[in-house]
């Protein structure tokens, strides 16, 4: 299931969706997309969770409604739903964003991080390592500088590239079956390990086991073989 | 330096810098160094002023469009020509046209600017008329956002003098009318039965909402029917066929209709006026045709997701063999997360001969999620050219290509048959 694939829709959400839609079915499974905008009515049976990010008029326009599902997304995390959670909903599962001018705008919590806003964007290619996944590869785009706490670790640390704040070699964060980063590209095309990772957990979930089947990863091979030479 | 120095050093750089074969950016970057006011010097001796375009998609050929229907009303008419539309551009169009000792020849000029180049334009040079086109998401990683890019627009709106043409289709171009005041506002807009062929940035994807009440247009889209379009121009309609392709670019005529008629006002034949607009001819590489091999080639720009879907919406893949160049300089946008918000089923029946660019096989992937057939990938421009010509030589070819990969192909073309070349 989208979330608000009206109003954040940025950062190659769709390339995300469609990515995890194409590959369920090559697997052998037959997926249903849902999506949920602002007011609509959260749906009981959910396997894997998207969220993207959105202009700043239409993060602050989520904000509101994003607070009454938290308690919903709080208990699938619970259960070990699977989620990706990108740039803005990135942001907006940690606990705060603290705006320049010292406006504190509340999170769900949902993942133990922290942002504040920078005045510098951090943007290009970005590769980092994660013992998970492998070298993840994608492109970042974000002002907000975000810090880890306690309870979350890293999805990757940055080779090349800025991450969570640009200081602590940090990209994403990871706890239970949720994967937050800031990495557009879209992220999980040119990532197929995350994307099967995602499946994997949710088809387990649903039907006790997952059997795969070999998909021919050569373009995205290719894909990152290429976009590791480009500059930043 | 006295001005009749710079002006015969700043030509001297130009013709150096074209029998090089280089861009258009260096003699301007040349005299604006030397003489950082050289812009608004020559371009205030204009007795009609400025006139300023800009928006994310359709700028060039729009641009075209006004300087042909400015001179069709015999106007003498400055423009920068060549594309490059940064302030350097404008600097190096200008040591073109002007005489030795600084003189420009015109009665009005026509300036395509990108959105932040304008806005560093305007704050110098007033323009006395703007046309806003769109907002669309182009090259976030360049400007940042899409609220911030309307932002610019509306920066070149508030420092327009006399009037400036909106787009009513489009919200946060519309929207720029709140700020306005005392200044003349005309509108262009589209029919509600057409549309559904022009989606806003918002309504890419998820349905289409009923937006508020609109303000009347000046001009108005009313219908399209491939090549021939019916405006709604004040209380008269008119059709007529157009040599331009593509549905936005005939949108975009509405745009170029009501600047004009702002422009020139009371004086206006209306005669002349719609049969230039019929002879009008796209812009070089906005679904311009090539003949190589006795079969036509088009070369049609993508530079972002709406205008990557625009283009496949509008020519059919029916009979021709179809080529995608990705390329991600700085000019092409440098995120590739825009290729994943274009959908591409309109080209899974006939499949894709050729791939290329840097990013080729991010653009396969791209189709590989779409199920969609792919013959040939090859990153090198030059040689993905030869391989998509000689492997589909019986056949019409048309090539969607990012900015800096079309100006490798065109160049490529020149080589292989006759190309204009744009100084």
């Amino acid at each position: 299931m989208q979330l608000y694939p009206r109003d954040m829709n940025l950062c190659g959400s769709w390339g995300n969706v469609l990515v995890l839609k194409r590959r369920r079915e090559w697997h052998g499974y037959n997926p249903v997309l849902l999506e949920y905008n602002q007011g609509d009515i959260f749906p009981d049976d959910v396997d894997i969770i998207i969220g993207g990010g959105g202009q700043d008029s239409g993060q602050d326009s989520i904000q509101e409604d994003f607070q009454k599902i938290g308690s919903r997304l709080h208990e699938l995390a619970k259960e070990d739903t699977p989620m990706l959670m990108i740039c803005g909903l990135y942001q907006l599962c940690g606990r705060f964003f603290k705006t320049l001018d010292g406006r504190v705008i509340k999170g769900i919590e949902l993942l133990d991080i922290e942002t504040h806003a920078g005045n510098e964007r951090l943007i290009g290619n970005i590769i980092t390592k994660s013992h998970e996944f492998g070298e993840i590869i994608g492109y970042e785009n974000h002002s907000g500088q975000t810090f880890l706490g306690k309870k979350v670790h890293a999805l990757g640390l940055v080779q090349k590239g800025a991450g969570n704040n640009g200081q602590d070699a940090t990209e994403g964060a990871r706890v239970r079956n949720i994967v937050g980063s800031y990495l557009h590209g879209s992220l999980l095309p040119k990532n197929p390990a995350i994307a099967d990772f995602l499946i994997e957990k949710a088809i387990t979930k649903r039907y006790g086991e997952f059997v795969p089947t070999v998909i021919d990863d050569r373009f995205a091979q290719l894909a990152r073989n290429i976009a590791i030479k480009r500059p930043r | 330096m006295p001005k009749q120095y710079i002006t015969i050093l700043g030509k001297t750089v130009r013709r150096i810098a074209q029998l090089r074969g280089g861009g258009s950016a260096l003699p301007g970057l040349f005299v604006e160094t030397i003489d950082p006011d050289f812009i608004s010097h020559t371009l205030a001796q204009l007795p009609q002023g400025i006139i300023v375009i800009s928006g994310t998609n359709g700028k060039t050929t729009t641009t075209k469009m006004v300087v042909e229907l400015l001179e069709s009303q015999g106007l003498k008419v400055f423009t920068n020509r060549t594309g490059s539309n940064f302030t350097r551009g404008v600097a190096a169009a200008l040591l073109g046209e002007i005489t030795v000792k600084g003189v420009l020849d015109a009665d009005i000029a026509v300036l395509e600017l990108d959105e932040a180049h304008a806005v560093h334009f305007v704050t110098k040079i007033p323009p006395r008329y703007s046309l806003l086109l769109n907002v669309m998401r182009d090259q976030l990683d360049r400007f940042g956002e899409i609220d911030a890019t309307a932002k610019m627009l509306e920066t070149v709106a508030v420092n327009t003098s006399e009037g400036i043409v909106l787009n009513r289709e489009d919200p946060r171009i519309a929207r720029i009318a709140n700020v306005i005041h005392n200044k003349k506002i005309d509108y262009f807009g589209l029919d509600p039965s057409l549309k559904s062929l022009f989606p806003s940035d918002d309504e890419l994807r998820g349905e289409h909402r009923n937006n508020d009440k609109k303000p009347i247009a000046d001009v108005l889209l009313t219908k399209l029917d491939g090549q021939t379009a019916t405006f709604a121009i004040g209380r008269k309609e008119i059709t007529t066929s157009l040599k331009l392709r593509g549905v936005y670019n005939i949108y975009n005529a509405a745009a170029a209709l009501a600047l004009v008629r702002l422009v020139v006002g009371k004086k206006l034949d209306d005669e002349k006026l719609m049969s230039t607009l019929a002879n009008i001819t796209p812009a070089f590489g906005r679904g311009e045709t090539l003949t190589i091999g006795g079969q036509p080639l088009e070369l049609v720009l993508v530079k972002n997701p709406s205008g990557f879907r625009l283009g496949l919406k509008s020519f059919a893949p029916e009979g021709y063999a179809t080529m995608i160049a990705i390329n991600d300089n700085y000019a092409d946008g440098r995120d590739m997360s825009w290729l994943w918000d274009v959908g591409f089923d309109s080209l899974r029946e006939h499949g894709v001969a050729e791939l290329s660019g840097m990013r080729a096989y991010d653009m396969a992937l791209r189709l590989q999620y779409d199920e969609i057939e792919i013959s040939h990938v090859e990153a090198d421009l030059k040689k993905a050219l030869r391989h998509f010509i000689a492997s589909a030589d019986d056949k019409p070819k048309r090539i969607y290509c990012t900015y800096t990969a079309m100006l490798t192909l065109r160049r490529e073309l020149a080589n292989i048959t006759n190309v204009e070349v744009i100084s």
